[in-house]
């Protein structure tokens, strides 16, 4: 690991201007970026620790029925949190299906969007990756890529973005706050992210010395607490990144979805809102032909970057069994496997 | 540039003077306070022998910064006993052969330490696993690591009891 300063600022002014400098990043948890550090991939010339920075560990409801939940809180205590897993069932999902219990304690919400791909060869410092230097190439193109992006990726990158709670925040309108040198704004979770195109070195709008404080839930992200769920597939059932993840949300009034969220994780550079999707599902009969329908839509712009045609097919199936499984109700308590398509209380049929 | 810290680990209080922030609670830990119990398995957080409670809850100290977490509360494998009594957690683990070589034991007590502590697995052995899967076994001693777990929980639940009662 290469030496850097260690800066701990008292304010989150201090913090801004002392991660504004060039070669500094912020220190929450670590638990990416100290494996990144450790494998030479990041190389920071400062740390900036914003963990003893005050008021950035708790959610608080606003006036308007905002939820607004403080960056530096762990995944775990939101996840855990009763009224937060109640009202917002997919994201606490998402969340206890990520990483590992000792991770969740540790890594915290604003670190959990921040966090980089697992691209082997973005870790691989030996191969080619034009991520992690910007120009030289991208190995992942002709190589092991079966675990790629299968929408809005480029000739320059193919990574996907591996971030669980992320996907049910998209589908959810969440909106970040951001701290930087200009003062503070907020952008929708939504546009955080940037797809690669010819800059996949530019992963987030984020500008220098920019700190996320919190991420907020609208008013009318509570309305979809009764039918909603995080699906996930992956290599093993517990302890894994997502291949194909999704997020359905519906809002059902007599019978009928009113409206209809859909997001989905482990195909793109960003978590994958599916708005094409979304409107078919309006003002129609909760029925798997209409769930096949938006499957249809949500992928209708996806291609393989590699060997990962499957995980096009994989990513429909996975969106029509999402959306079965959140018109038969969120379960009255998270399933002991979260987000398990083999969880024996899944409560649904493969599509 | 040197950075003091302290930490209370296993009830006792230490101060610290790091002339290097890149160390990490785990390298302290064995280094510098010679609490080889604590084990280096992977060091990039996908194994879980390093596993320890800080603050009273289950991390691991391979991903975290000594210097990030001054005045941190630790406890590690050296503290759990209480002299020559065993955790009960120790002792179910012997009782259910929960180990085979041994060298993830220190990290898979830890961390059904915390586990217990989470009070999110009741006893549903699915849940138990679900909840464990961060601490891996080579020896492949999962089942006697479940039974050893969910019989110290049961122990504990009714000490509890007992001392409520």
């Amino acid at each position: 690991m290469k030496s850097f300063d260690y800066v701990r600022p008292a304010t989150v002014a201090e913090a801004v201007a002392a991660a504004a400098q060039p070669g500094a990043v912020y220190l929450a948890a670590g638990t990416n970026l100290l494996d990144l550090m450790k494998g030479d991939v990041s190389r920071p010339d400062r740390l900036v620790d914003v963990t003893h920075l005050d008021g950035l560990d708790r959610i608080e409801t606003l006036a308007d029925g905002s939820l607004r939940i403080g960056a530096l809180m762990s995944n775990a205590d939101l996840a855990h949190d009763v009224e937060f897993a109640r009202s917002y069932p997919a994201v606490a999902e998402a969340l206890l299906s990520g990483a590992s219990a000792q991770l969740r304690n540790a890594a915290t919400v604003g670190g959990n969007l921040l966090q980089r791909t697992r691209c082997a060869y973005f870790y691989d410092t030996a191969s080619r990756c034009n991520k992690r230097e910007q120009g030289s190439g991208c190995d992942a193109r002709e190589g092991e890529n079966r675990g790629h992006a299968v929408l809005g990726w480029s000739e320059s990158c193919i990574a996907t973005h591996p971030s669980d709670f992320c996907v049910p925040l998209v589908a959810l309108d969440a909106v970040v706050e951001i701290e930087g040198r200009g003062g503070r704004r907020e952008i929708a979770l939504d546009e955080l992210h940037r797809l690669p195109g010819d800059a996949p070195e530019r992963e987030t709008m984020l500008e220098p010395g920019d700190l996320i404080v919190a991420v907020r839930l609208p008013p009318a992200a509570r309305a979809f607490a009764s039918h909603a769920r995080y699906l996930k597939v992956r290599e093993r059932t517990s302890y894994a990144f997502a291949v194909v993840s999704a997020t359905a949300a519906l809002r059902i009034e007599s019978g009928r979805i009113a409206e209809a969220r859909l997001a989905l994780g482990g195909v793109a550079a960003k978590p994958w809102r599916a708005r094409a999707a979304e409107d078919v599902l309006r003002n129609v009969a909760p029925t798997v032909d209409a769930f096949q329908e938006a499957a249809w839509r949500a992928l209708a712009d996806a291609k393989p970057s590699g060997d990962n045609a499957f995980k096009i097919e994989l990513a429909r199936r996975i969106v029509v069994r999402a959306l079965l499984l959140a018109a038969a109700g969120t379960p009255a308590r998270i399933p002991a496997l979260p987000a398990s398509p083999f969880a024996s209380t899944s409560g649904a049929i493969h599509a | 540039m040197n950075h003091s810290i302290s930490l209370t680990v296993n009830g006792a209080r230490r101060d610290f003077v790091l002339d290097d922030p890149r160390v990490t609670l785990l390298d302290l830990l064995r280094e510098r306070l010679h609490l080889t119990g604590t084990k280096k398995g992977c060091d990039r957080g996908q194994c879980g022998a390093c596993t320890i409670l800080v603050d009273g809850k289950r991390i691991n100290s391979c991903l975290a910064l000594a210097i990030s977490h001054d005045g941190a509360d630790i406890l590690t494998i050296e503290g759990v006993a209480r002299g020559d009594q065993l955790h009960p957690v120790q002792a179910a683990f012997i009782a259910h052969d929960g180990f085979q070589c041994g060298f993830c034991t220190p990290g898979q007590i830890m961390s059904a330490i915390g586990m217990i502590k989470e009070a999110q697995a009741g006893n549903d052995p699915e849940r138990i696993r679900e909840c464990m899967s961060g601490n891996l076994c080579r020896c492949g001693a999962y089942a006697g690591i479940v039974d050893a777990v969910l019989d110290a929980q049961g122990q504990m639940d009714e000490s509890n009891q007992r001392r409520s009662a």
